[in-house]
């Protein structure tokens, strides 16, 4: 996989004459055929997405960003399957959000968050990957003066069938760069692939075991410094002064510099030296109102909502408040859901480069046309004399998508030494501090059971922060932010998987001064618990399994039913678990995939919990690699629950407490639970994604058991708080 | 100046004598696949063997580590053989982001160094690094591989 950083402008180089609207690449002309666009090898493009060289190498081309989660590997697999290429001479690349600008965006969106990256893209990767096998075809075709029906593409080889004659790609190549691409290609049905829909190996694997990826944090260029910065603690706060007489003379120090309103950087030879210097660095803080704002406050203010008179109104049917009223049993809980933050492994940073007329950054990000835009409004330069290089990020879980102030900073940087090129690595504990944040909710939920038992009305009001008021507030409806209700919804990505006869819910918006961002699930997190952990609550109100009494309201639902009955089959639901073990179920709908948990448990002096099992399951339409998603499955856990059991970011005069791994832990391999994944993939559209969906059924089901094995409800996380630890 | 056996090769890199070893190591040795990643000897980013040791080298001055052998992932595999551990790594499948996965594999090179045949109980002790992709199951399944083909 090459995501080692080439030192030259473009890993492929952009000419200057436009042609066809598209930036070429040095091109031919021949008599009559379009131009053949080439990468800085030489080798022809067939379509923009494939490079296809003498030795047979494929070179696939990709936007959407590898952090981990395998999206890279699977849209090769997608492309290779309609190209009909052989696998082992697969290699991919990133082209720069500048060369898609220069080619009228001709990769598409390079956003990757919202676990969008193979479901909204199969289908045009696919149709590059089947484009550019019936250009080969063709060229095969003309050179022997057959039919192009009279030939089959396999493995890379073409082979005329009525006389035996074969040709590579690697030769024909050529011929078929010079070819008109078809006016429409056809894809092949998912039964039929051969490449996609495997338990292929990833692509980037051998460099992340010996030292060799380069994450941004590892970028290097000749004459490069390093800054270290320190941004106000509390968030709105600014910059006021600070004394840089007092670190001038420090070993290796360069230069101090203000960094926008809120931030000074200190720029050294070496980042240990500029780290030094900072922290050795007197600074005033105008810290502003916010710094008077505590916990306590914000928690009093969330609650608050539950009774506040303005709500929006995210699904409803029937009259759930009358429903209630004329209840047989009315139940009622409320729940609370804490800040999180990302803590990829990986501290965010950027590398820089400025000059006049021109500026380059490098740097991980999950959105490269993003980070350019980042680096065009920071620089002041024109959209041709900027580019973004992407490397591998070292995690991204929505910090590196939708927030790029680690490159903006970058530049800010760099701008005030020109020509010299600057990597920012932000200090652990700036990650931390100044992080976007999983939003903070609570949830009021009541219930009305008939005399049978029946639910009759449900009411869920939650309370609390908007991540689209403040990131995206051109999505907002009316005021009103949609994603608030992932898995309340009516229908959609994230529909609700229950048929309530009156149901309303509603969010009474509350916006604190902590930014709020995409934390991996984003809201099915936090309502997964709240519907999820209530479900349970109803159940045992009804005196019902709690199985059955999810299953008697989705018989409307049947793929949400389809996974919620494949972990109860697997587990043995309805079976005596085994002397001391407790299970809990959960399921839910996000990202277009239907995903469902049960979790296996024993509880140790009522507050010690060893999680020995839990079975995971997701439909996400269609399975790109099995394998892969597999793993997403146990890596989703491992973030669901280190949320559950530990985390939580907290404010105390404005400012997060929480700095290091010490203070917001994360979850060990001791702790691990083995997972037992089930995909089980139903077909249908839109695909629904898999790097996200699974992670908020993992703690409801752990809840739940907990309810099981003890009689206790928790309906605060985390469970430290509750002086609950894993065993 | 400080004197360095790194990776089997000897190396003068001039550093203060309280600079921690991963910085030492990643930005004056220039080896990058060691990592930060919180620089408080909490997550295991960092871990390299001393003396065949793990270590986690953010929590260890550069003049600690004058006189032994210091071995980086870079130096894992020897005359180009890859240790039972990366193979067993890439045979599973195991990193996802891959950033935690140096100082993963430089806990599980040392575990079985010490423990050829760990039991799980073993593996819980020995790796308390931090992942934050989750690759825990890969990873413990990898050690048993691992110990395995030795
Ligand atoms: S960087 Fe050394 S343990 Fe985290
Ligand atoms: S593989 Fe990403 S942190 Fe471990």
């Amino acid at each position: 996989m090459n995501f080692i950083p080439k030192m030259n402008r473009r890993s492929f180089i952009v000419g200057t004459a436009a042609a066809g609207g598209g930036l070429a690449i040095g091109f031919d002309l021949p008599l009559g055929g379009p131009q053949v666009i080439r990468a800085a090898d030489d080798s022809p493009e067939l379509t923009a997405w494939i490079v296809i060289r003498p030795d047979d190498t494929v070179v696939i081309r990709m936007a959407r960003s590898e952090m981990g989660q395998g999206t890279i590997t699977g849209l090769a697999q997608l492309v290779a399957e309609e190209l009909e290429c052989n696998w082992s001479k697969v290699t991919t690349e990133y082209p720069t959000p500048g060369q898609s600008v220069a080619r009228k965006r001709a990769w598409g969106d390079f956003s990757t968050g919202g676990s969008r990256g193979i479901r909204m893209s199969h289908e045009y990767v696919r149709k590059a990957g089947a484009t550019a096998r019936t250009m080969l075809v063709q060229a095969a075709a003309n050179q022997w003066k057959v039919q192009p029906a009279e030939c089959v593409a396999a493995n890379s080889v073409i082979t005329h069938t009525g006389s035996g004659r074969k040709v590579t790609y690697g030769k024909i190549a050529e011929a078929a760069a010079k070819l008109d691409p078809p006016k429409d290609v056809t894809l092949k049905d998912p039964k039929d692939w051969k490449i996609a829909g495997k338990r292929l190996k990833r692509l980037d694997t051998a460099a992340k075991t010996n030292g060799k990826m380069i994450y941004g944090a590892d970028f290097k260029m000749p004459g490069m410094l390093n800054a270290a910065i320190k941004q106000c603690p509390v968030f709105g706060g600014k910059l006021a002064s600070f004394d840089e007489a007092k670190i001038s003379g420090m070993k290796g120090v360069k230069r101090v510099v203000k960094v926008g309103d809120n931030a000074v950087a200190v720029v050294a030879d070496t980042w240990w030296h500029a780290k030094s210097a900072l922290d050795k660095l007197p600074i005033t803080w105008d810290e502003g109102p916010n710094a008077k704002v505590q916990q306590a406050a914000v928690n009093a203010r969330l609650k608050a909502g539950f009774d506040a008179e303005q709500a929006f109104v995210g699904n409803k049917n029937g009259d759930a408040k009358a429903a209630l009223a004329g209840a047989t049993k009315k139940v009622e809980a409320s729940y609370a859901y804490p800040w999180l933050n990302h803590a990829a492994m990986e501290p965010l940073n950027a590398t820089a480069l400025y000059t006049p007329d021109k500026c380059e950054v490098w740097c991980g990000t999950q959105n490269g046309e993003a980070a350019f835009a980042a680096t065009l409004a920071a620089s002041g330069l024109p959209a041709n004399n900027c580019d973004v290089h992407k490397l591998m990020l070292g995690g991204g879980f929505g910090r590196r998508g939708a927030f790029h102030d680690y490159v903006t900073q970058a530049v800010l940087i760099a701008k005030q030494m020109p020509g010299t090129p600057v990597k920012l690595l932000w200090s652990r504990e700036e990650d931390m501090q100044h992080g976007a944040y999983h939003p903070i909710t609570q949830c009021k939920l009541t219930g009305g059971l008939d005399a049978d038992g029946n639910l009759v009305a449900l009411h869920a009001r939650i309370s609390g922060q908007s991540i689209l008021t403040s990131v995206r507030p051109e999505a907002l409806v009316n005021g009103m932010d949609p994603a608030t209700f992932q898995g309340f919804a009516a229908t959609g990505e994230a529909a609700i998987g229950y048929s309530v006869p009156n149901l309303l819910v509603e969010h009474a918006m509350y916006n604190p001064h902590v930014p709020p961002g995409f934390w991996r699930g984003v809201n099915v997190n936090q309502n997964a618990i709240y519907l999820e952990c209530f479900m349970d609550e109803l159940a045992f109100e009804a005196k019902q399994d709690p199985l059955e009494f999810r299953r008697k309201l989705m018989s409307k639902h049947p793929k949400h039913l389809g996974v919620l009955n494949a972990v109860a089959e697997k587990a043995g639901w309805g079976k005596p678990a085994p002397q001391g073990i407790f299970r809990g179920i959960a399921q839910h709908m996000g990202y277009g995939s239907y995903v469902a948990a049960v979790a296996e448990i024993s509880v140790i002096d009522g507050n010690k919990i060893k999680i020995h099992r839990i079975i995971g399951a997701t439909d996400p339409g269609f399975a790109v690699n099995p394998a892969q998603i597999e793993r997403q499955i146990a890596g989703s856990f491992v973030y669901g629950l280190s949320a559950l059991f530990h985390g939580e970011c907290t404010v105390k005069d404005g400012r997060i407490v929480q700095d290091n791994f010490d203070s917001y832990n994360s979850m060990r391999i001791s702790e691990m639970p083995k997972v037992e994944a089930i995909v089980m993939p139903t077909g249908g559209t839109p695909w629904g994604g898999v790097g996200e969906p699974t992670i908020c059924v993992a703690a409801p089901a752990v809840l739940n058991a907990y309810f099981a094995a003890t009689g206790k409800r928790v309906r605060s996380v985390p469970l430290k708080n509750e002086k609950i630890y894993f065993a | 100046m400080v004197r360095l056996n790194i990776n089997g090769k000897s190396i003068d890199v001039d550093v203060e004598a309280d600079t921690p070893l991963l910085w030492v190591i990643r930005e004056n040795v220039g080896l990058t696949g060691t990592k930060y990643g919180c620089g408080i000897a909490q997550c295991g980013a960092c871990t390299v063997h001393i003396n065949g040791v793990a270590t986690r080298s953010c929590g260890m001055q550069v003049s600690e580590a004058v006189g032994k052998q210091i071995t980086t992932i870079e130096g894992l595999a020897k005359n180009g053989a890859q240790h039972s551990v990366q193979k067993a790594w890439i045979e599973n499948d195991v990193p996802q982001c891959g950033y935690c996965q140096s100082g993963m594999i430089m806990a599980a090179a040392a575990l079985l160094k010490e423990k050829p045949k760990p039991t799980d109980a073993d593996i819980d002790a020995a790796i308390t690094n931090i992942c934050r992709c989750g690759t825990f199951q890969q990873v413990r399944e990898a050690i048993h591989m691992a110990a395995k083909s030795a």
